[in-house]
């Protein structure tokens, strides 16, 4: 079992621009996404929006605290899943029940020696 | 005694897959079975063939396996790997050729880059080495070993499984195996800079991957973009011997001696094709595109002589293939086609707009050139050579058009001889469904 973390972004306005049966659509796919991948999802969480991200950058001194978010992009980090799986096409067979608005970041998590619990 | 390298390219792919399927291990399978194939190339002319070549390799291979995940494990301060070695001695080499599907499905997933999965596939499923892959694609050799690495990386862990998906999958998996097969095709047989018009060895592994696939599993068999790549590939590589003349010169199709034309491989082409032709519309964008391909490749393969090819038919074609793939290459060649159905002027008139997007081609200001010759517009054709002579980077493509400009006045142009060249743009395109 490989742990994935599944990023997803989205447009801004995508949600507030929305229709409400859109809307309920499009949590009807996120309900569905958790009942198929069950016990393989490990943690989740929707984010608040950009406009309160605080950004923290290591710089010549030292860190540096900026307001908003990283990203120069139309798209923004609306929220992440934490799963397992055995290999990615089952992330991806799992992922394509989530909205057909995102566009989703597939990364495997790496174990890093001596940071175990 | 076995040809030890006729064995290495029909057993490669077959011999990996079946070590990847015990030890789902890509590095220590890989390296191993080079290694069995290095212990052969010593002990054979010694000891003899053995009975079964491939059995003698995978022993070996799952030797060297036992003993990498051994030295692992005394490593890792762990309990030394015996369950695995005792396991591995039951299993016995299998002929199931779905190990070697899953291999190409894994080569080719759509999670690698089109040029990656390209040179993976070559590398893993036909074992071709580093450095010809590097030739073949015309990048140095640690530029090309250091692409495999970063694409076996990827597939190890980004978890690329080494399955067979459901059905529906599949089929849209083999469109992606079909285009990375199609990738290394053109790369043969367009290259884009470099001394050779065609380079026949690329293209002919890229045939050998479609025919391993295709005979090794009935779904591969059957996959309408398999098969329509297959007769595409075919009918293209059966005018390998005509296309360049005995100096390394470019012979275009009009001017190509027919008769080196291997008509057993068109006559088998035309029988791969005809079961889908008619078809069109429950085929996926893909395989639409290779069969629209391999249809304009059959028009020109079965054309007597030059001045008999249907160029109305090739014409409309190319047109259904645009409205396809919206590629401004097609366009171009469509333009080709219009000319010759229809005079230079209207061809001319369907390369308006093509600068954006094949700006910094040779061949737009090639075609352009030609057409304004024929049209009569001197003056105009010599300011579009020379801008194609300089974007040339293939010298005999360049030579050909020098040898253009100087018998000025006896202009043709070449009818679209070769494959579309697919970029990774337009690659990514397809659906893929």
């Amino acid at each position: 079992m490989t742990k994935y973390l599944v990023i997803i972004a989205h447009s801004p306005n995508g949600w507030t621009d929305a229709s409400p049966e859109q809307r309920q659509r499009w949590h009807q796919n996120h309900i569905d996404f958790h009942r198929v991948v069950g016990e393989h999802l490990l943690a989740g969480e929707a984010l608040a929006g950009v406009d309160t991200a605080t950004t923290l950058r290591h710089g010549d001194a030292g860190w540096a605290m900026t307001d908003g978010p990283y990203a120069e992009s139309s798209e923004v980090i609306g929220g992440f899943y934490l799963l397992e799986a055995d290999h990615l096409d089952q992330v991806t067979t799992w992922c394509e029940l989530l909205p057909d608005c995102y566009a989703l970041e597939i990364r495997p998590c790496v174990t890093v020696d001596g940071l175990d619990g | 005694m076995p040809d030890l390298e006729t064995v290495w390219r029909e057993e490669w792919g077959r011999l990996l897959a079946l070590l990847l399927a015990q030890t789902r291990r890509l590095d220590l399978a890989e390296d191993a079975l080079a290694d069995a194939f290095e212990a052969a190339a010593r002990r054979w002319p010694i000891d003899g063939p053995p009975e079964s070549p491939a059995a003698w390799l995978v022993t070996v291979a799952r030797r060297r396996i036992v003993d990498r995940q051994r030295a692992e494990a005394i490593a890792a301060r762990k309990m030394p790997l015996i369950a695995v070695e005792e396991q591995q001695r039951e299993s016995t080499v299998s002929d199931d050729g779905h190990d070697l599907l899953r291999l190409v499905l894994l080569a080719a997933h759509p999670a690698l880059a089109p040029e990656a999965g390209a040179a993976l596939t070559l590398r893993l499923v036909l074992g071709v080495a580093t450095a010809d892959i590097a030739r073949l694609f015309l990048v140095s050799e640690p530029t090309m070993a250091a692409r495999l690495t970063r694409a076996r990386k990827k597939v190890v862990a980004a978890g690329v499984p080494f399955a067979i998906p459901e059905p529906e999958v599949l089929a849209s998996r083999l469109d992606t195996v079909a285009l990375v097969a199609y990738l290394a095709f053109t790369a043969g047989y367009a290259p884009g800079s470099g001394p050779d018009v065609v380079r026949i060895d690329l293209a002919g592994e890229a045939i050998r991957l479609v025919e391993l696939v295709r005979t090794n599993d009935v779904a591969a068999e059957r996959n309408p973009a398999l098969v329509g790549l297959h007769a595409l590939m075919v009918l293209q590589h059966s005018r390998r011997f005509a296309r360049t003349s005995a100096d390394g010169s470019l012979v275009l199709l009009d001017d190509q001696d027919r008769r080196l034309w291997r008509f057993d491989e068109i006559d088998r082409a035309l029988h791969l094709m005809t079961p889908l032709i008619g078809r069109s519309s429950t085929l996926s964008a893909v395989a639409q595109s290779f069969l629209l391909q391999a249809m304009i490749a059959a028009v020109h393969a079965t054309a007597p002589t030059a001045a008999d090819t249907d160029w109305v038919r090739i014409a409309a074609l190319y047109a259904e293939l645009e409205a396809l793939t919206g590629s401004p290459v097609v366009r171009l060649n469509r333009a080709v086609a219009v000319a010759q159905a229809q005079g230079p002027a209207v061809g001319l008139g369907i390369l308006d707009g093509l600068d954006d997007e094949l700006g910094g081609s040779h061949r737009l200001p090639a075609v352009r050139a030609e057409l304004l010759a024929r049209a009569g517009r001197s003056e105009e054709a010599l300011t579009a050579y020379s801008l194609a002579i300089e974007r040339c980077d293939n010298a005999p493509e360049r030579a050909a058009l020098l040898k253009r400009v100087q018998a000025f006045g006896s202009c043709h142009v070449d009818p679209g001889s070769g494959p579309i060249p697919v970029d990774v743009a337009s690659a990514t395109q397809f659906p893929g469904s």
